[in-house]
């Protein structure tokens, strides 16, 4: 997966992560950070980052990837009908509910 | 951020000047009766929220499991595509935050497509175009959401939403084509006939119901276009709301006219998705983003490989129906139709109606003429679509049947129709209701003839006489008399009969 | 049969005299649902203590038992879950503010596995806030602390179940296990924790924190107790597509084998040395050569992408983590932040977020962020993946040569509370040893080994085994601990300065 992801693997090694790169990070992941988080975070994660990029000194050239201990496939369920949770038991902790629906702030982006 | 719309191109300006290059993303709804992940109900109107649970709400701790009827639909799919299958792919999980998505992320397939490189032919004005298919990958479907507080129940100016998670989770299939470049001035039209087809053909496999009115097909359309002869392609736009075939055709037909005047006054056509108005056949942008999606795809941890084994997949394979394409040709070696004639049937909406018209007794020409002739013209009275007519293929074939045993001729064969047409029963209740059989009994149609005959001596006279020819005459006269009854080959016998006697 | 007397008994123990009759299961859970009243306030291992569900359930299994109807082998005892298995009669926290008082729908297979069992939940663990630490420092809602010295960290994730077992607060805990966050806890706390081949338990009403590294596992202060609770929640789940469908390896047939002459173990190179705590070595060198001595032959053995593990998973798990922790968005359940009818649903969900995770939540989510990312997943997420095959092929291949390979659990003892806090990576280095089997999946156990000389604080000794071969775990873990009980003349804890007797937390 993420063949045509390529980009230049030796230089991110050496890249240090800087503050706008961690506000970036915070957008994407819906993290309303603080100024002084910011600043704490990006120190941090410079540091996080350095590290894990050893993984590169690995030569893995042809290793496939392993994501389960045992190689299963092809795990199923039939077509059949199973209970479900019921209107109420669903919207029973919404922070907000309205006929019958979970009621969320307005959207901004069109999806 | 209003757009500023630039000068209008006329179509065929546009055409004139620039090739077109179309793609079209199509997104199935597949019909079987729980979801992709979890055993809730796909039930299209259900109560909000009412066929939802742990799984498909993205409860924290829930997992999901692949629906395996789902997975046999999407091969089907794509054999009748002409696809590839793989041997080997995974789901993966697409991320991005939206509150109809109960995971924050959805989970799809990228780079591995259960099913890959296939191809759909359409025909369009006796020219066919191959559509290249670039693959048919799984996925599923988000919730839905009600725009509260806005004037046109749209997101812009919405105040808040609700949300209901009953669509979430239902199997979708999503079939991308290849770009499509060639089709120049019939590309609108060539876009609506491979959305029309690939529809036909989901609806022979039995995979969805696939109506767009209820969104269990859904059409995202690509369009560019660049300078005749350029070699080069356009950037494209992506064109969203398109909620039906006639959409489809105009969407594209836009596009093109709007990218021409855009390119015409020296600018760059915006590669962004656009939303299609049914109301005014128009395209706006949408709202523009500071940066592009970046989805940041991995492969689903809580999934499992798919690996269809060689054998399941020529079992599906075989347990394919007659696709339409075939089924059309077939029809139209068995009838001995021209391919003009083909097309009239196609473009009438007549097709299957004849198809079951001789399938119910009727002979080819006659299910044609009725369906093409008198019952095209009653639903052209009433604006109504052919199929909309409140007449069934068997008592079309009924009455075509009546025709050719003598039982009615073809003026109270019309009378029936009208009779069936306006609810008064089948083609036998109404002719035994309104005694509109033909009268073939001699008794009965003597008597009119030898009135008609005492009525009109000079024409009898001619007919002895040896003129056959004016035997005509008293025919009308007795067809009028049994109000238009008489089995008219019958009454010429009998009066030809009856004249020849002496005295 | 006094109430310490009942909080001091093993499971085993405590499942024979229910089934007997020489005690009831209310009495039983009585005595422990008293032990937590006195001492939990300075060990706050449970987030939520539910007495009433408890003594129902117990009065149930009293029932059945006089219906004469057959009782499971843990019938009637007590347990706490760690505070993400779903639990439809009490909360499900997670230990974070973002799911305080979320009372989920739905009971976690595993769950539902131990009610049928008879056994009888007493409550919720604290735990680091979505299993993301090694100090339970992380929770929202203040740290446990460690029976053997209440100024230290009970270890984490599963610190709230490890702390509650080694208090004599209940005899069983269940934890899970992604980096270690199982047998880490077990080792600073003196107890026997268990992370089984992955797949081998229902991850179905589990919360995720990294969907291909957690495993459920057993906490107990015995290798036959941990082996009873192993095979009782273990096994199949349709709900799980990552389940495994095979029988439950025979764990407690091997915790009463016992036996490990002939057996081959391998002493893993890559896992000592430097940064490793003297008294750590120390007691682990000394269970080898008790191994040795118990007839089994020892080799060393090199696992040399061993020393990459630990950046592997710091990639894998955020990464994992990031998209499992998106749903926590204020739109469906728990936490919501800033909704004051201006603001927009992306503004909510942020500030929701901000205000509902705490920082490690919030770095390891960034970090997942980041190595996910378009231009970044080859080099970070593509590789970490490659990484751990090579370190599974490490596994393999020292399996040809031994039946099970040893090392300590951790570097260190029990460290002082707020001591890693503001350190990351100081804290991250608790999961060097561990992580390698959480990357292959192959079954590894935490047994204590005895005590630093230096601080008196106990020792862990992992053993790890081959994928689905979980029972060589428990036959050499019930080896070592007899020998090592036997030596000692009395168990582990008495040793525990802390652990005293009715009231006091600690010792005897």
């Amino acid at each position: 997966m993420g063949s045509d992801r390529g980009c230049a693997v030796d230089s991110l090694a050496s890249m240090p992560i800087t503050r706008d790169e961690v506000a970036h990070l915070a957008r994407l992941a819906r993290l309303a950070l603080s100024e002084q988080e910011l600043d704490h975070f990006a120190g941090q994660l410079d540091v996080i980052i350095s590290s894990v990029a050893r993984v590169q000194e690995v030569a893995a050239e042809g290793i496939p990837p392993t994501t389960h201990a045992l190689p299963i496939s092809n795990v199923y369920r039939d077509d059949v009908l199973t209970d479900c949770l019921g209107t109420r038991a669903a919207l029973d902790q919404a922070p907000a509910a309205e006929q019958d629906r979970f009621r969320v702030p307005r959207i901004l982006d069109e999806d | 951020m209003t757009e500023v719309a630039p000068a209008l191109v006329s179509y065929d300006e546009a055409i004139s000047r620039y090739e077109p290059v179309i793609g079209l993303e199509t997104h199935v709804e597949l019909g079987t009766v729980t979801k992709m992940f979890c055993g809730c109900s796909t039930v299209f109107g259900a109560e909000p929220n009412s066929a939802v649970c742990p799984v498909c709400l993205g409860l924290p701790g829930s997992l999901p499991v692949a629906n395996r009827t789902a997975i046999e639909y999407t091969i089907r799919i794509g054999l009748a595509l002409n696809c590839s299958i793989a041997s080997w792919c995974r789901f993966a999980r697409k991320n991005y935050f939206y509150p109809d998505m109960p995971k924050d992320f959805q989970i799809s397939q990228y780079d591995e497509p259960l099913c890959t490189d296939g191809w759909l032919d359409v025909t369009v004005d006796e020219t066919v175009v191959r559509v290249g298919i670039e693959r048919v990958h799984l996925e599923e479907d988000t919730g839905k959401s009600l725009h509260i507080g806005g004037a046109t129940g749209r997101i812009h100016g919405a105040d808040y939403s609700l949300v209901d998670y009953n669509r979430a989770g239902i199997p979708l299939v999503e079939v991308v084509t290849k770009p499509v470049p060639g089709t120049g001035a019939l590309a609108p039209v060539v876009a609506r006939a491979y959305v029309t087809e690939l529809r036909d053909l989901l609806r022979s496999l039995g995979v969805s119901d696939v109506r767009m009115e209820e969104g269990s097909l859904r059409c995202d359309v690509n369009t560019s276009i660049a300078p005749r002869g350029s070699g080069t392609w356009g950037t494209r736009t992506e064109t969203k709301n398109v909620n039906s075939l006639r959409s489809v055709e105009r969407a594209v037909r836009f596009e093109i006219e709007r990218q021409a005047g855009v390119l015409d006054t020296g600018g760059r056509v915006v590669q962004e998705t656009r939303h299609f108005h049914e109301e005014t056949g128009t395209t706006t942008a949408g709202r523009s983003k500071e940066e592009a999606q970046d989805y940041r795809y991995f492969p689903e941890p809580d999934l499992v490989p798919v690996a269809p084994s060689a054998e399941w997949v020529e079992q599906i394979r075989a347990s394919l129906p007659e696709f339409p394409a075939a089924r059309r040709a077939r029809l139209q070696r068995e009838w001995g139709l021209s391919d003009l004639d083909m097309a009239a049937l196609r473009n009438a909406g007549a097709l299957d109606l004849v198809a079951e018209t001789v399938a119910a007794g009727a002979s080819p020409e006659q299910a044609r003429n009725w369906w093409l002739g008198e019952l095209a013209r009653r639903a052209n009275e009433t604006g109504a679509d052919l199929a909309a007519l409140p007449v069934t293929p068997a008592q079309v074939a009924r009455v075509s049947e009546l025709v050719a045993s003598g039982a009615l001729n073809s003026k109270l064969a019309r009378q029936v129709l009208d009779g069936v047409l306006a609810g008064e029963g089948s083609p036998d209740e109404i002719v035994a209701a309104r005694g509109l059989a033909v009268v073939s009994d001699d008794g009965a149609l003597l008597a009119a003839i030898d009135q008609a005959i005492a009525a009109n001596p000079e024409v009898a006279d001619t007919i002895r006489s040896g003129k056959t020819a004016a035997a005509g005459v008293l025919i009308g006269v007795v067809m009028k008399a049994t109000r238009g009854q008489a089995d008219a080959t019958r009454a010429r016998e009998l009066i030809l009969q009856r004249l020849a006697e002496p005295g | 049969m006094a109430a310490t007397e009942l909080t001091r008994m093993t499971a085993a123990e405590l499942a024979a005299k229910i089934a007997s009759g020489e005690t009831s299961a209310v009495d039983v859970t009585r005595a422990h649902l008293d032990r937590i009243a006195a001492v939990d306030s300075k060990v706050h291992a449970f987030l939520h203590v539910a007495p009433e569900a408890a003594l129902a359930a117990a009065g149930a299994v009293d029932a059945r038992r006089a219906a004469g109807e057959p009782l499971g082998p843990l019938a009637g005892v007590p347990l706490v879950l760690k505070d993400l298995f779903t639990t439809t009669d009490m909360p499900t926290t997670c230990g974070s503010r973002i799911l305080e008082g979320w009372r989920p729908p739905y009971d976690a297979t595993i769950t539902t596995r131990l009610r049928r069992a008879g056994i009888v939940i007493l409550g919720k663990a604290n735990m680091d806030e979505f299993a993301m630490g090694s100090s339970t420092e992380n929770s929202a809602f203040g740290p446990s602390h460690n029976p053997w010295d209440l100024s230290r960290v009970p270890g984490g994730s599963s610190g709230g179940s490890s702390a509650a077992v080694t208090a004599f607060e209940v005899p069983l805990g269940l934890g899970t296990d992604t980096g270690g966050s199982i047998r880490q806890p077990a080792a600073v706390c003196g107890i026997v924790g268990t992370k089984p081949t992955y797949g081998g338990s229902s991850r179905y009403g589990v919360v995720a924190f990294a969907s291909s590294l957690d495993t459920p596992g057993p906490l107990a202060r015995n290798v036959l107790d941990a082996a009873l609770l192993h095979e009782v929640m273990s096994g199949h789940d349709p709900c799980d597509s990552t389940s495994i469908d095979a029988p439950v390896p025979p764990v407690v047939a091997a915790a009463r084998q016992a036996d490990v002459s002939g057996l081959r173990v391998g002493v893993v190179t890559e896992l000592g040395g430097e940064g490793y705590q003297p008294g750590v070595l120390g007691r682990f060198t000394e269970a080898v050569e008790l191994l040795e001595s118990l007839g089994a032959k020892v080799t060393e053995v090199s696992c040399p992408h061993f020393t990459y593990a630990l950046p592997a998973y710091y990639l894998i798990a955020p990464s994992e983590c990031s998209s499992n922790l998106a749903r926590y968005d204020g739109m469906r359940y728990g936490l919501r932040v800033g909704d004051d009818g201006t603001r927009s649903a992306e503004e909510v969900m942020s500030l929701t977020r901000d205000a509902g995770f705490g920082a490690e939540v919030k770095r390891r989510i960034m970090l997942g962020t980041y190595a996910l990312s378009s231009g970044y997943y080859d080099a970070y997420y593509g590789k970490a993946q490659q990484v751990r095959t090579l370190i599974a092929r490490d596994f393999d291949a020292a399996f040809e040569q031994v039946d099970v390979l040893v090392s300590p659990t951790t570097p260190t003892t029990a460290f002082p509370i707020g001591e890693r806090a503001d350190d990351p990576m100081a804290m991250y280095l608790a999961d060097l040893c561990t992580i390698p089997s959480d990357l292959a999946g192959n079954a590894a156990i935490s047994v204590p080994c005895g005590l630093a000389p230096e601080d008196g604080l106990p020792v862990g000794l992992q053993i790890m085994a081959p994928v689905l071969a979980d029972d060589r775990l428990y036959r050499v873990g019930a080896a070592v601990e007899a020998a090592l009980d036997q030596r000692r003349g009395h168990p582990l804890l008495d040793d525990a300065k802390g652990l005293k007797g009715e009231g006091e937390v600690g010792g005897k």
